[in-house]
């Protein structure tokens, strides 16, 4: 009986029932991406043709214009980053200090836009910014204007924020959330000013939340391509614009591979420096012990 | 040092507290303003997008359903939707249990791979992938679509039916089996029900993620299958065609009444014990 009870320990157990996701994803998403990445070694224009395999990694960063679109891409995502983090850490701190409905108002004005299909959103924004838009209509009724906004640098980085913020506001929510208010309380009874009693106690305890937004925000960012191609413009490209043109346009597999696996470095690169960090984070302070409780 | 300095920080008040408020009030007007543009330009009725219209009419609405490229888009849609929602509900919910059990030292990378489609921007995926079904003729096809947005819905399903399983008591399949039956009907019985809400979570996500996606299927589309996000991105490149306002209020709508019906069957959800 005994042996017949631990046959029957773990009913379903065992990894086979990986099997099926993990062939699916090795034929669908592993092979070509290992193919694209085969590609940026082994095929090349004229020009790069007996450079060696880097031919096509030599050609992307000697040539300026793929090193500027690299630069402006980082520092639009980077700007993008910013600016959610300053508009989602003041909400996110006023849904936790507001009442009950107040703060439903606002959970569902943001989760309304997240599920709201983003092509919808990107065509919302083209719509205001039109020459006879409603920005336009507003601008004049206070005796401005009209801007030429769209297919400017502004127009895609205010895009992409609002596209974005709601993937900065709810792993920020979550954290601020379970912040215990009585620290800061404590910290004012002990003397503290406001100011000081935030910066000192309530801002370390948010920074895992900025951090874990912020890193996703940036990293999402850093791969758009509908937002730039909808309100930007092709002087303004991004790195995801620069790809599809190489390969769909130009049908340069290995230049256009060579820039995806950059992406996928830098990518990769960011999510380990927070990696690192969010580690080192874990080193102990008398704060965190307490506020992990919470 | 004087205790007349401590404020009481439970009552919202002061200067600093009103300058959140704006700056909170901006943050959601900044959501939702745009959005509610776009259902009085869907009314207009002239072929352009001043604000606001000049004269009013159906006519964009109409065009929906009179030109065939956004119904036929629209079908073409849900139905690649409808399907991938199944095969990745099925793929992710059996990776999410595999995972749950099993105990070796790669399970950690085994995770990050599953998770991979859902952080790698999507335009690398999209070109590999359109390389890839270029050679297996899976460009301009529906079964091409429905295989790329698979790739990209499984996570969402990992991550909803994994998070339903935290906190899962496996003893509650040992004594089901003990009792005799056989590994399906424990599955049917006993562990269905109890991570039915993760299952359905992460059907929705994956119907959306599918539904929604753009990227992947610009360079997937052709004449025998266009979805309807690629129509209004290729409407929208070549023309000031108010029929996209029309279909994004539509969109809207029931995207708000979907959320609604959500947060109403997790209220009337029935707690179970664990």
């Amino acid at each position: 009986m005994a042996t017949r009870y631990r046959g029957i320990e773990h009913p379903l157990r065992g990894g086979w029932l990986l099997v099926p996701a993990l062939a699916f994803l090795a034929v669908f998403f592993v092979y070509p991406l290992a193919m694209l990445i085969t590609r940026s070694f082994t095929e090349f224009r004229e020009t790069e043709a007996g450079v060696g395999p880097f031919g096509n990694y030599l050609w992307f960063f000697a040539n300026d214009a793929n090193v500027t679109i690299l630069v402006r891409t980082f520092t639009t995502a980077l700007i993008v980053t910013a600016v959610t983090v300053l508009v989602a850490y003041p909400y996110a701190y006023v849904m936790t200090r507001v009442s009950a409905r107040w703060r439903m108002v606002l959970l569902a004005i943001v989760l309304l836009t997240f599920w709201t299909s983003l092509m919808v959103r990107n065509y919302a924004w083209l719509i205001l910014f039109q020459r006879n838009g409603l920005l336009n209509a507003l601008l004049a009724s206070v005796g401005l204007g009209p801007v030429e906004i769209l297919g400017t640098l502004p127009a895609v980085v205010i895009g992409m924020s609002q596209i974005l913020l709601p993937f900065m506001l709810l792993p920020l929510y979550a954290s601020l959330s379970s912040i215990d208010r009585g620290l800061v309380l404590a910290a004012q009874s002990l003397g503290a000013r406001p100011s000081v009693a935030f910066l000192r106690v309530y801002l370390p305890l948010s920074a895992p939340g900025v951090a874990a937004g912020g890193l996703l925000v940036f990293v999402l960012a850093l791969g758009f391509y509908i937002t730039p191609a909808v309100l930007g413009s092709p002087q303004n490209s991004l790195f995801s614009q620069l790809i599809v043109t190489q390969v769909s346009d130009l049908l340069a597999w290995g230049r256009g591979g060579a820039m995806a696996v950059v992406l996928f470095l830098v990518t990769v690169a960011m999510l380990g420096l927070f990696w690192l960090i969010s580690n080192r984070r874990e080193l102990p302070s008398p704060l965190r012990a307490r506020g992990g409780r919470s | 040092m004087s205790a007349t300095r401590v404020r009481d920080p439970e009552r919202n008040s002061g200067a600093v507290w009103r300058v959140l408020q704006v700056i909170s009030g901006i943050g959601a007007l900044w959501l939702l303003v745009p959005m509610l543009i776009v259902i009085p330009m869907s009314f207009t009725g002239s072929r352009s997008y001043r604000f606001p219209p000049e004269s009013w009419s159906f006519r964009w609405y109409e065009n929906i359903v009179t030109d065939d490229r956004w119904l036929s888009a629209l079908g073409t849609s849900l139905l690649i939707a409808v399907i991938v929602a199944v095969v990745a509900t099925t793929l992710g919910t059996a990776a999410a249990l595999g995972l749950s059990r099993i105990r070796i030292r790669g399970a950690q990378v085994l995770n990050g791979l599953f998770l991979s489609p859902m952080i790698l921007p999507v335009v690398i995926i999209g070109v590999a992938v359109y390389l890839v079904f270029l050679n297996f003729r899976l460009v301009n096809s529906p079964g091409g679509m429905v295989l790329a947005h698979t790739v990209l819905a499984t996570p969402y399903v990992v991550v909803a039916v994994a998070a339903s399983l935290r906190g899962f008591d496996t003893t509650l399949e040992r004594a089901g089996a003990s009792l005799g039956a056989a590994p399906l009907r424990v599955f049917l019985s006993v562990t269905l029900p109890i991570i039915r809400p993760g299952v359905l979570a992460g059907a929705l996500f994956a119907f959306i993620a599918s539904f929604d996606e753009l990227v992947v299927s610009i360079f997937l589309v052709g004449p025998s299958v266009r979805t309807l996000p690629v129509q209004m991105f290729t409407s929208v490149a070549q023309e000031s065609d108010p029929t996209v306002a029309a279909v994004s209020t539509i969109l809207m709508v029931s995207t708000a009444i979907i959320l609604l019906l959500v947060v109403l069957a997790q209220r009337s959800e029935p707690r179970r014990a664990p």
